[in-house]
């Protein structure tokens, strides 16, 4: 599967008469994106406002946040089965809107939805800080249930990005790179001498606005799967879930998967790239020990020489992380995890809740504990009403002032647990 | 700026009072420098004064540990001092005990910054690199020009509220305390190339070495219920309403005990959730989802189990270290077999 990414450089976003890309400025028709997320009538009203890099803008709680991309050659539409109907992606070509993201906010879904600053001290804990944003301030119909909250929110932050992404589709891409992973067969003989490489990705599926889609299907229900690498890229996975701030996946970080990007920089060089394991993270211990053995099974069954694996959230999945090391190892592979820390606010405990002796080569992405202050912002898109109840916050963590102090997990994907950020721990 | 109040701790042999034969002498403290205290004094320059020097026998120390501290205690509160720094003691194990003790007792109880010295393999080391910054020594006191100067420097910065480098930077012994640091390179990067390096047979170091816990055995089976007393406890974050003990919807640092007493099940216009883990949504209608309470009122009454206790003992479990979650267990526990109760059902999220 052969994917060209057309990556159109954005640097400002303005209001406009039509939603367009000129000289690296997004313009948006905010009416046809209002319009477009009210076409859901359990959505009472939508405010679309603009924040962009280095304002004095507090945006929460955010919900997700998605790069506008859009098909512009090959099979399939951006997000299937989700907006669009079920039909495989990954080939031909894509054009995004790099720079650029939509991110839906406004009255909490769940509990766990986080910050972003646009600015000041904590903004370097997010990359959202430094991208040119659209915000999708959504207002629930009365008396909404929650969980179909979620999934009206859900879905019109997938078809705002998709329309944003439209107005790409005829611009011509600052840079285009070209992804591909051959069938196995082929590609073992591509590069005969070169280590074959997995990436184990486990998707979040505790349940209950905790879930994650494959081309519509929620990950608890699947068994583990083999994805071509470009798949996500195009929309195959989406997230819908709430877990806490600093470890969700947005969209955004699926269609721009660190490890995918990584490992495709040294295919061919030091690896070979075969592909990606999918699998989850449900709470049952049967639902754990079936689908590691499964992803156990995939590595054998492709000869893998070298995994990473990568994991949505902490505590409880922290299981399906250790399963997963140990069976893959076992499975004739030398495995690397990356996760992020929780060992307390004075950083002495230990910071994962399982460990196995497999577990030998871990990146950290951080430890989510550290207390940080937030200055007061000039403006917040959507509220501050729940920082006290989010995750990372406490009762006193929001001062009249509008200043807070809470733990950087309140931060929107400050640790995110797929090696995104530069953020790690060392040991003092 | 006036220099900042130095108090030294110092033992029997530094004191210059006497070897084995005086480590029995009681805490005494005199005004200025003693022994090693001219080299710190000289050390601190214009920035502080080493004002007192408490001295107590290292045997003493070991053999009246807490009667020793408090006095001590006292001594050095009279110097209202902004510094405490207890040692080198090198390689001497009681002294460094003693150091240990003393540094981490006067920093909990005045709030001040403090520091000692030790070889590596002094047992005060590991006994209380997690509490204070401990320098690394060699193993005598031909070391202690080179231990001074790390001192004063890693404990002017403390008292000045400035950051403190690595423990490769600032000389001290590591201490097992996670720090964030943004590194050159993003995760992702560092794990390829990790893997690159393992799938060659290479060192390739971990960032976090796992960790170790300490499990615990269950207990034998309780053969008859019936006759026992039962208490529920949760780390669902189940509290009565409006969340009076303010325990934390994550990463908690307190627990809570509430009266059930009379109650045949738990109401949702008395009770909620504030665990910031979970979807509330369905517990919040229902808190006997958490605390099963209209449950073991049930069994109560069928004589399943002897009785229940009338209150349950609750906290938020998402966050929560295991250094909070162990002191919670270790407190509640002495309570809950005082109060006679011989099974606890412990529920989660």
């Amino acid at each position: 599967m052969l994917l060209e990414l057309g990556k159109i450089k954005i640097t400002d976003v303005q209001p406009g008469d039509a939603t367009k890309v000129e000289n690296g400025t997004l313009y948006v028709n905010t009416e046809e994106l209002i319009n477009l997320a009210l076409e859901d009538d359990r959505i009472k009203s939508v405010k679309i406002e603009f924040a962009r890099p280095g304002e004095s803008v507090r945006i929460a709680p955010v919900k997700d946040v998605i790069e506008p991309r859009v098909k512009v050659s090959g099979s399939g539409a951006m997000f299937p089965g989700m907006i669009n109907k079920v039909k495989t992606v990954g080939s031909g070509r894509t054009h995004a809107l790099v720079g650029a993201n939509v991110i839906t906010c406004g009255k909490i879904v769940g509990f766990q939805e986080g910050i972003i600053d646009m600015s000041g001290p904590t903004a370097k804990y997010t990359p959202f800080s430094e991208t040119y944003n659209v915000c999708v301030v959504i207002e629930p119909a009365e008396g909404l249930e929650t969980h179909d909250y979620e999934q009206a929110a859900r879905l019109a932050g997938l078809k705002i990005g998709a329309k944003v992404g439209e107005a790409g589709k005829e611009v011509e891409p600052d840079e285009v790179v070209v992804y591909e992973t051959k069938p196995i067969a082929e590609q073992t003989a591509q590069y005969p001498d070169l280590p074959k490489v997995g990436y184990i990705h486990m998707l979040q599926s505790q349940g209950l606005l905790h879930d994650t889609f494959y081309y519509g299907v929620d990950a608890k229900q699947m068994v583990p799967t083999f994805m071509y690498p470009t798949e996500i890229m195009d929309g195959a996975i989406t997230s819908g879930n709430c877990v806490a701030p600093c470890d969700k996946v947005t969209t955004f970080h699926h269609l721009n998967n660190p490890v995918i990007e990584d490992l495709y920089k040294r295919h061919g060089k030091d690896l070979n790239f075969i592909g990606v394991i999918l699998t989850n993270e449900n709470v049952f211990l049967a639902d754990k020990e079936r689908s590691s053995d499964m992803v156990g099974k995939f590595v054998e069954f492709l000869g893998l020489d070298g995994v990473i694996i990568t994991e949505e959230g902490y505590g409880n999945p922290d299981t399906d992380l250790m399963m997963n090391c140990k069976k893959s190892t076992d499975a004739g592979a030398k495995v690397v995890l990356i996760t992020d820390e929780f060992p307390g606010r004075d950083g002495k405990s230990q910071s994962l809740a399982d460990a196995v002796k497999e577990a030998d080569t871990l990146v950290s992405c951080g430890n989510g504990n550290v207390i940080v202050e937030f200055p007061p912002m000039d403006k917040i898109i959507g509220t501050l009403d729940y920082v006290e109840t989010m995750i990372g916050g406490y009762e006193g963590s929001l001062r009249p002032d509008g200043s807070i102090e809470a733990e950087i997990q309140i931060i929107i994907a400050s640790t995110i647990a797929n090696g995104y950020n530069t953020l790690s721990a060392r040991m003092y | 700026m006036s220099k900042l109040r130095v108090v030294h701790y110092i033992n029997n042999f530094f004191a210059g009072i006497g070897g084995e034969e005086k480590a029995d002498i009681a805490p005494e403290v005199r005004d200025g420098v003693v022994g090693p205290g001219l080299a710190l004094n000289n050390a601190f320059g214009e920035e502080a004064e080493v004002v007192a020097t408490v001295i107590c026998g290292d045997s003493y120390f070991g053999e009246n540990t807490d009667s020793a501290k408090a006095e001590m205690l006292e001594m050095i509160k009279k110097y209202s001092p902004d510094i405490f720094v207890a040692g080198p003691a090198f390689n001497a194990g009681r002294y460094g005990f003693a150091c240990g003790e003393m540094a981490k007792y006067v920093e909990k109880e005045l709030s001040i910054p403090v520091v000692s010295a030790m070889y590596k393999e002094n047992p005060g080391v590991d006994m209380f690199k997690k509490d204070i910054h401990i320098i690394e020594t060699e193993l005598s006191a031909a070391d202690m020009r080179n231990a001074i100067p790390k001192m004063t420097s890693l404990v002017l910065k403390l008292a000045k509220g400035e950051e403190v480098g690595s423990p490769a930077e600032e000389g001290y012994h590591i201490r097992g305390i996670r720090v964030n640091y943004f590194h050159e390179r993003r995760g992702s990067e560092r794990g390829v190339d990790l893997l690159v390096k393992k799938m060659k047979g290479e060192l390739c170091e971990t960032e976090y070495p796992m960790p170790v816990f300490d499990r615990v055995d269950p207990n034998p089976a309780i053969k008859d219920m019936s006759k026992v007393k039962v208490a529920i406890v949760t780390s669902g974050g189940i509290v009565p309403q409006g969340n009076p003990d303010r325990i934390e919807s994550s990463s908690a640092t307190k627990y809570g005990i509430y009266e059930i007493g009379g109650m045949e099940s738990l109401s949702a216009d008395d009770f909620m959730t504030i665990h910031g883990g979970y979807d509330r949504a369905f517990v919040t209608e229902n808190p006997n989802l958490v605390v099963p309470l209209d449950v073991m009122r049930e069994m109560e009454k069928e004589g399943v189990i002897g009785e229940l206790a009338n209150y349950f003992v609750t906290t938020t479990g998402t966050g929560t270290s295991v250094g909070n979650a162990k002191g919670f267990g270790e407190a509640f526990s002495k309570k809950l077999v005082e109060d006679g109760v011989g099974a606890v059902i412990l529920t989660s999220t």
